[in-house]
């Protein structure tokens, strides 16, 4: 059994950016997925926001630790090299009410000392956002606010505590964890890994994985609660500048209208309360679809839904008591639950894992840095953002990065190869989707599909028909001609 | 530094459309000619159609898509065509430059005399229609599963609901039917088919494929790969009826839901596009609004015919090879256009404008209807007066009309030409 310092259990954005900290010190770290990607849960579907901070509390975690995060981005983005937008936000008001709110907004920022943070008249959001409903009569714009790729953060952070030493478990989904005075031994179906200490990062399962060690203990409870989204094609670019919200209310932040990191438009989400174990459940609804329609048109006039080229769902874990849970557990030593971390999580994941970081070190003063620690992550080759010249020059180096592939976003065989063979690689469809966009434009991998399969397959040495979408059971292919099929 | 060439005519994409523009340039006496192919081989999507129907205009006999795209392959390695396959087109500018792209030359500049436009048209998605769901494995487009099918070779699935009844998803009904899948029914959530007469009877109704009309998908099924798709009715105003919901178990979903015009690159040019086809505005020799700028094939609106898409880019390649062998200082004549109109019942009409200047004898109107009208006639009209009805038995969405015109017809002077379908009482 393979013994490490640190186990990570959940490789989303928060688990991954937290191996990548802890590789600042000299710890062996390794990092738990159910799933068999990096990223598949809460971090694969979400707004795709670094909010301001604004919206929490001052006094919350989650208040806090958005303002740090956010903070954060600009040179996470640099040496992670994802993209990443600080492209401002709006808090559209429609009545004195909502402008009431916007004042309290106002205030909590300042406690917050979020820079530039500021109410504008109607006229003024007018001109910034010129297809904003004529109700609009104030607006809370916050410059700090961007746009960035989650699941790109994920992928890249995850790389980069590999590239560091850090190692990546897919398909392990910890089923139950024994504990020692010294350790805990995390076992799933067919192999188990103990660590000395625990850190849990399991999104909305991260209820049940602190239940196997809390014993009889009271524990906290995750809901998952879903949110839906339309993501239209890039020709709908331009339709808006900034990420642009309805005034927030108790469900949350509102249906937002924002553009993409890579030029599309996303609109949602909605929010709708799930039973507790509905920690799956992120399948759209036609009522609900209709709903964020039905909102986003309450806040923008003539938005281009026939340009819509996916909608999805996903889920987000929301504690009870509302606000983050960050903190070694006061039950169990040597497990630190980060548990709830809904929105903002994503902003402040950069800070979640520096507040992780230094806790452990707290409570483990004899910990060494790792003076070898590289935060840089070899940059991404991407033609469609070069120059003809230095495509030019890369095409002559390896013609790979001259055979186009995926015509929508002008995705090379070159780029998809590296998406494969990098540390935490793509090994299905939708994960070489998200780590060099093949087949995430407008014709949704329709006639790159069968091109990907075919390149994932000669590199990793195995069939087109084991070649799988998502999951486990996500094959694409049912065999071959003639041999009749699977089922 | 970067290498620039220069050609007479470029003819992008080397399906039908650009095959035969290409030839008929070639014929018409342009020497300089290249046809930039993005995949492998020539022929575009004739060569995943290995079903026959083909050629019954253009040939007198009926091939297959592959035996079809053969003959213009041959023609045009007579010679006098330069191919360039694997390469895309990165970038067309409207003075007609290119900047394209392969894995053997890297970037290239090309400087055009003229161009044209073959690129075709792509499925509409899931997404596009926006069903509800999960998003598991088995969802593809029914064009992606003929190419999986006929040109790789693998099955996509045994139990199949296709959703669409386009002449694709009619066609794959029957291939997926003849290698030992069930298909369940196909939905159309119109009341009427949008594939062609003879699909329906041959695709379908010979292999007892219930067509299921007014019907769509409004919930998928399954985590991982598709286990259900749930079918229910809709009404006039195609919203679903509750109470009609049935469940199909099945591991497939295939959509034939249209197909869209692929027009990223006549964008990048400053074409206008037509918002009902999705296309160029073209005018009857199909130049665009870009001058020396043409287009051709399903690029422009969406066929049902290969034969009418060979016809109409044989049009195309003789104009841009006249406006390549005019002399290039001379500057086009002063046009006086003729703007057509989609009146009552008629969804559009091609070419959307008509060059009086350069009308030929006559000129071949193309539209589609809005609905299924059984004895109707097409009334046409110039500046609001009739000039031509003609009857039709049958009218629909499905079936692309064609009219010619003799310009004998057209009053000159006349700005207008509105077509509209006349209900008989």
């Amino acid at each position: 059994m393979s013994t490490y310092d640190v186990a990570i259990v959940g490789a989303g954005v928060i688990g991954t950016t937290i191996a990548r900290e802890l590789m600042h010190y000299d710890l062996k770290v390794v990092l738990l997925e159910k799933g068999d990607d990096v990223a598949v849960g809460t971090t694969k579907a979400n707004s795709a926001i670094v909010h301001a901070g604004y919206d929490a509390p001052s006094h919350t975690l989650k208040g806090q630790l958005n303002v740090l995060g956010n903070a954060m981005y600009d040179a996470l983005s640099e040496e992670l090299d994802v993209p990443f937008k600080r492209i401002g936000s709006l808090v559209i008001a429609r009545d004195a009410s909502e402008t009431a709110t916007l004042e309290q907004l106002l205030e909590n920022g300042k406690r917050l000392h979020i820079p530039g943070l500021e109410i504008i008249d109607g006229a003024r959001a007018h001109e910034m956002e010129p297809h904003l409903s004529g109700k609009a009569v104030a607006a809370l714009y916050a410059p700090s606010a961007g746009i960035t790729e989650p699941w790109e953060v994920a992928v890249a952070a995850c790389e980069n505590a590999m590239d560091n030493g850090a190692e990546l478990k897919l398909g392990f989904e910890v089923l139950t964890i024994d504990q020692t005075a010294e350790s805990f031994t995390l076992n799933a179906a067919e192999e188990s890994v103990k660590a000395k200490w625990v850190i849990n990062a399991a999104g909305v399962y991260a209820d049940q994985i602190y239940r196997m060690v809390a014993g009889e203990r009271e524990t906290f409870k995750i809901t998952p609660r879903r949110g839906q989204y339309y993501l239209l094609d890039k020709e709908a670019g331009g339709f808006v500048n900034h990420v642009v919200f309805p005034c927030p209310g108790p469900m949350g932040k509102g249906v937002l209208i924002a553009p993409t990191a890579h030029g599309n438009v996303i609109i949602g989400p909605d929010s709708q309360n799930l039973s507790e174990s509905d920690k799956e459940a992120t399948e759209t609804t036609s009522d609900r679809l209709a709903y964020v329609k039905a909102s986003a048109a309450s806040l923008m006039d003539d938005i281009p839904f026939h340009l819509n080229i996916t909608t999805f769902a996903g889920l987000r874990g929301e504690p009870e008591g509302d606000d983050f849970i960050i903190e070694a557990s006061a039950e169990v030593e040597r497990f630190i639950n980060v548990a709830g971390i809904k929105s903002p999580g994503l902003s402040a994941a950069p800070a979640i894992a520096v507040r992780v970081a230094e806790t452990i070190k707290a409570l483990m003063p004899s910990i060494k840095t790792n003076p070898a620690f590289n935060p840089i992550r070899r940059p991404r080759i991407r033609l469609a953002e070069m120059t003809a010249e230095e495509r030019d020059a890369q095409i002559e180096k390896d013609p790979r990065f001259g055979h186009m592939i995926c015509r929508c976003e002008m995705i090379t065989e070159g780029e998809i190869v590296d998406a494969i063979h990098r540390n935490a690689g793509g090994r299905t469809l939708n994960g070489i989707k998200r780590r060099a966009r093949p087949g995430a434009g407008r014709c949704q991998g329709g006639f790159c599909g069968p091109r990907v399969m075919e390149i994932l397959a000669r590199e990793l040495s195995c069939d087109v028909t084991d070649i799988r979408q998502e999951g486990k059971e996500s094959v694409i292919l049912t065999g071959k001609m003639g041999k009749g099929g699977r089922s | 530094m970067r290498k620039v060439i220069h050609y007479e005519l470029v003819v992008i994409g080397g399906g039908p459309g650009g095959l035969a523009a290409a030839v008929e340039a070639r014929e018409s006496g342009v020497k300089s000619i290249a046809v930039i192919e993005r995949d492998t081989e020539l022929g575009g999507i004739l060569q995943q159609c290995i079903h026959n129907g083909f050629g019954l205009t253009e040939f007198k006999e009926e091939l297959t898509g592959p035996e079809y795209a053969e003959r213009f392959i041959r023609e045009l390695e007579r010679g006098g065509i330069d191919v360039m396959l694997n390469t895309m087109v990165m970038e067309l500018h409207h003075d007609r430059r290119l900047v394209v792209t392969s894995a053997e030359k890297g970037i290239t500049e090309i400087h055009a005399g003229a161009v044209i436009l073959a690129m075709g048209c792509r499925e509409r998605t899931r997404g596009a229609i926006a069903i509800p769901g999960t998003r598991p494995a088995g969802v593809m487009t029914a064009g992606t599963a003929q190419r999986y099918i006929n040109v790789e070779g693998y099955r996509v699935g045994e139990r199949v609901v296709i959703l669409g009844s386009g002449d694709i998803g009619l066609i794959m009904a029957r291939r997926l039917t003849l290698e030992g899948a069930k298909v369940l029914a196909v939905a159309e959530v119109m009341p009427f088919s949008g594939g062609l007469m003879r699909n329906i009877v041959q695709c379908l109704e010979d292999y007892e494929i219930p067509l299921l009309l007014s019907h769509t998908v409004t919930d998928i099924i399954g985590r991982d790969r598709v286990e259900g798709v749930v079918l229910q009715q809709v009404d006039e105003k195609l919203n679903p009826i509750p109470g009609t919901e049935k469940r199909y178990e099945c591991d497939t979903l295939l959509l034939s839901v249209g197909l869209i015009p692929e027009n990223e690159l006549s964008r990048m040019a400053g074409i206008q596009i037509d918002p009902m086809t999705r296309g160029p505005r073209v005018n009857e020799q199909m130049e665009t609004s870009v001058p020396g700028i043409f287009a051709c094939g399903n690029v422009v609106h969406v066929h049902d015919l290969v034969d009418f898409v060979t016809e109409e880019s044989r049009c195309a390649g003789r104009a841009a090879a006249q406006k390549v062998l005019a002399k290039a200082e001379v500057a086009d004549p002063p046009k006086i256009e003729i703007q057509t109109i989609a009146g009552t019942g008629i969804g559009y009409v091609m070419p959307q404008r008509i060059t009086q200047a350069g009308a030929a004898d006559r000129v071949t109107l193309m539209m589609r209807v809005k609905k299924v009208y059984k004895g109707a006639e097409i009334s046409v009209s110039a500046d609001d007066r009739e000039i031509l009805r003609k009857p039709f038995g049958h009218l629909a969405p499905g079936e692309m009309v064609r009219l010619d015109l003799s310009s004998g017809l057209v009053p000159s002077g006349s700005r207008t030409i509105g077509i509209e379908v006349i209900e008989k009482q």
